[in-house]
């Protein structure tokens, strides 16, 4: 290991990691999945809710006024820790999913019709690819998809044959939940915006892990989710630039989106108020922003590094155990590691981990196509976090072996 | 090892997942259903060949997991020969078995082969993968011919 990096000086923040699964301590490898929460996360929702409590934007009572205070507050800070200008390009979802659905809807069904074209890669998580298959049926746009190679990268060659005058919109994931692959944003950013397409950004997995300044990355929305980066689930976030946001369309209609309401017609409340119709999750808000703190506080420049030498390491201990295959094989790469074990299906393998303790992801993780290029029904997935020492990925690699042992083969 | 996960994966089980009895493709079926799981990806096709009421043949391809694989296989070797009647009552023995509801009763060689699958009882998240083969199986049967999914009867 390169880094000075201690994990075992962060891991006592969390509660949940100091239980024993099966008789085994818990070794949690499903970061991709979820991470787990930092006391100071739980306990800000805690306090929040025994202490200030009360509807955002609406009360002039004193819980009222600090409950709204707090909101905004830990919108400025998610404004902060991405890069952006303005607190007001940051609207609270809940969760990536939602971020990338309101963008479809709110943006999209403005922006793209007939004939219109948008250009999504083989790698995403379903959550990048059903709603742009929604949009494109709704309104008959047609969906492009950018290959990739069997080592988890971009074909980033066929841009050149995908792209054209129709395209509207490049919708593409920062980092790979199956390859932990991280995809040139830069370079496709500036090639999208060199023909004036805009560029959406899923950074469900690359937030947590990676620092990210969207001054720099320069794409048009950055969509995140809170409870993949010691938040609470439930809350995530849409970064826009500002004219896209004065531009775009309400998403749901109600409560706090409006300006003036008359029986048949309304105006819309000023950016980002416009698109959070309804009581928002305001405790998840404060408890995301309270997780963006504790990044902060560990530094994620160190969390990147240290992450990137744990990677390196699982992958070599992996890969010296005989009969391992690990799909993805970028040059830049985090630490969502999808392998299989000899002939063991993924299913039986995860079982058989969970009886020592580890917690691992077996399936398709929401990416059916990726599968299907693989020629695979699933793999085994370890995802990475800080938190996690080398001791344990040491750990993973001799239950491997005791799998092998136990299946028989 | 905690013994009830070993009991989960008896030998008998290994084996079946191992050396899938019946894993053919049968072009001559009467019956033919896909049994999936869209959890985990598990994917089976059942097929069955039925005359006057009685199943002539039995197999099915696909992949899942070591249990559902051979539960898949252990179902096409006990029904063989079996009317559609005593199809649908092994269904039932087998569904109380992975369900913990009691046990076979008696000592035949079929109810030591589908008693291999108790140890799913204590693993309700493994029910699944030991009934999806008898799920598209028994639906086949009844006329059902859209694939079936573990996320509805």
């Amino acid at each position: 290991m390169k880094t000075k990096f201690d994990p075992l000086k962060y891991r006592p923040d969390f509660p949940i990691l100091k239980q024993k699964i099966h008789g085994y301590p818990l070794v949690y490898f499903d970061n991709a999945a979820t991470t787990q929460k930092p006391k100071m996360v739980i306990d800000a929702i805690k306090n929040f809710y025994e202490r200030d409590n009360a509807n955002v934007h609406r009360a002039i009572h004193q819980l009222g006024e600090r409950a709204t205070e707090a909101y905004e507050k830990a919108r400025k800070t998610i404004a902060g820790f991405i890069g952006a200008e303005s607190e007001k390009q940051i609207v609270f979802t809940k969760g990536a999913t939602e971020s990338i659905n309101l963008v479809a809807s709110a943006w999209g069904r403005k922006y793209i019709s007939e004939g219109d074209e948008i250009i999504v890669s083989e790698m995403e998580h379903h959550s990048n690819l059903i709603p742009w298959q929604l949009l494109a049926k709704d309104v008959g746009a047609v969906l492009k998809i950018l290959p990739i190679n069997l080592d988890g990268t971009l074909v980033f060659n066929e841009f050149e044959h995908i792209l054209s005058n129709k395209t509207k919109l490049i919708a593409v994931t920062h980092m790979s939940n199956v390859f932990g692959t991280i995809n040139p944003i830069k370079k496709i950013v500036s090639m999208a915006h060199d023909r004036g397409i805009p560029v959406l950004l899923d950074g469900a997995q690359s937030v947590p892990h990676l620092p990210i300044d969207v001054g720099f990355l320069d794409c048009d929305f950055l969509v995140f989710s809170g409870h993949k980066m010691c938040g609470p689930t439930g809350i995530g976030v849409l970064y826009a630039k500002i004219n896209h946001l004065e531009n775009m369309n309400p998403y749901q209609g109600g409560g706090e989106m409006i300006s003036s309401v008359w029986l048949d017609n309304a105006t819309w409340n000023e950016i980002p108020h416009k698109f959070e119709a309804g009581t928002q999750n305001i405790a998840g808000a404060i408890g995301l922003a309270k997780a963006i703190e504790y990044l902060e506080y560990v530094n994620m420049r160190d969390i990147t590094l240290y992450e990137q030498d744990l990677v390196t390491y699982t992958i070599n201990k992996l890969m010296s155990i005989d009969g391992v295959v690990i799909y993805g094989n970028a040059p830049a790469r985090g630490g969502a590691i999808s392998f299989n074990l000899d002939d063991i299906h993924p299913h039986d393998l995860a079982h058989f981990l969970d009886q020592k303790g580890i917690a691992v992801r077996a399936g398709h993780h929401c990416a059916q196509p990726i599968m299907r290029k693989l020629n695979l029904a699933a793999t085994t997935r370890a995802s990475l976090y800080f938190y996690n020492t080398v001791e344990e990925v040491d750990y993973l690699a001799e239950q491997l072996v005791e799998a092998k042992k136990f299946f028989n083969l | 090892m905690d013994a009830e996960f070993r009991e989960l994966y008896q030998e008998i089980i290994l084996e079946h997942s191992k050396s899938p009895r019946n894993f053919r493709r049968m072009e001559d079926a009467t019956h033919k259903l896909e049994g999936r799981n869209p959890l985990c990806g598990d994917q089976y096709t059942i097929y069955l060949k039925i005359e006057n009421g009685i199943i002539a043949d039995i197999s099915f391809e696909g992949s899942g997991c070591a249990i559902s694989k051979a539960s898949a296989s252990v179902m096409t070797s006990v029904l063989k020969g079996k009317s559609i009647a005593e199809a649908k009552k092994l269904f039932e023995q087998f569904h109380d078995i992975v369900t913990g509801v009691k046990t076979t009763g008696d000592d035949t060689d079929i109810s030591r082969k589908i008693a291999a699958f108790s140890g799913v009882a204590e693993y309700p998240v493994r029910i699944k993968c030991a009934t999806l083969a008898w799920h598209a199986m028994r639906n086949s049967i009844e006329g059902v011919t859209n694939s079936v999914t573990t996320e509805e009867k």
